[in-house]
């Protein structure tokens, strides 16, 4: 893989951290120059992601969530945000839409379709008892600056 | 978070960035506001709305499940169109609570 350029976060799973999480990714491609939409795309994915990581696998605990951003050939973004939690048993039916283990908790089932909707690919790789990873990658249109 | 109540209506103005860290306590306020006041109605405006996940999905059903509870109505106004997409996505279009344009001429 050819990185043109590449940065990692380490945050806490506490929920005041994922605006943090979204936010921090969206500065680092903004070298990209990426339209308010495709912005707009990468935060909800990766708000999805981390949010996943708080609420779901470090449920009744505080743990690590890494966030591996890099810029690849073409004006392609991929992120992988990994956790060391739960992790999930049935990946397939965790990332059908509106399958959710938490519905007491208002949780619509609806973040990997969120993620598969904005982003061109999504991956989930995950082992029950030692954590999951989900890899996002989007390709961002390339602008004419010449104006 | 601005709130108006007029006749059976309640509208909640809601701001910012829509997360599952923030939903906590428009929820909060959503819900002890309706049971407190007991609106026929309850309007979430969402025109001054910069940033929504599926925790904003995950609200408005809850408050739409709320209002059924008590007899009442839920509807979605304002949602911008950056928004747009992630409501559809939903399916929240089904239980017709949405009501279209920027909000403005609602409000
Ligand atoms: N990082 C993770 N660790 C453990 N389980 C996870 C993780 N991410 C997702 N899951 C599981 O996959 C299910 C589906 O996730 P998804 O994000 O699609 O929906 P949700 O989080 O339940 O609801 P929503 O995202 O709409 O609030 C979750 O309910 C959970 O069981
Ligand atoms: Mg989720």
């Amino acid at each position: 893989m050819n990185i043109l350029n590449e940065t990692t976060i380490t945050l806490d799973s506490r929920s005041c951290n994922e605006a943090y999480a979204r936010g921090a990714v969206a500065m680092f491609i903004s070298s990209l120059d990426p339209t308010v939409s495709e912005i707009s795309d990468i935060k909800t994915a990766v708000s999805e992601a981390v949010t996943n990581c708080v609420v779901h696998a470090y449920r009744d605990n505080v743990g690590k969530i890494r966030i591996n951003v890099r810029i690849l050939p073409e004006n392609t973004v991929y992120i992988r945000i990994t956790d060391k939690g739960c992790g999930i048993n049935d990946v397939k039916k965790a990332m059908e839409p509106l399958f959710t283990t938490a519905p007491g908790e208002e949780r619509a089932g609806l973040g990997f379709a969120v993620m598969q909707s904005f982003c061109d690919a999504v991956s989930v790789r995950s082992t029950p008892g030692k954590g999951t990873s989900v890899t996002l990658r989007k390709k961002l249109s390339l602008r004419c600056h010449n104006v | 978070m601005k709130t108006v109540m007029q006749g059976n209506e309640l509208t909640l103005f809601l701001s910012g960035d829509i997360d599952h860290h923030s939903a906590r306590a428009i929820r909060e306020t959503a819900d002890g506001l309706v049971q407190e006041k007991h609106p026929h109605v309850l309007k979430l405006n969402f025109a001054d709305v910069g940033f929504m996940d599926s925790s904003g999905i995950g609200l408005i059903m809850g408050r739409y499940r709320t209002m059924q509870l008590y007899g009442g109505m839920l509807r979605v106004t304002g949602v911008p169109d950056e928004l747009r997409r992630i409501m559809e996505l939903s399916g929240i279009n089904a239980l017709d609570v949405l009501e279209g344009g920027k909000g403005n001429e609602y409000s």
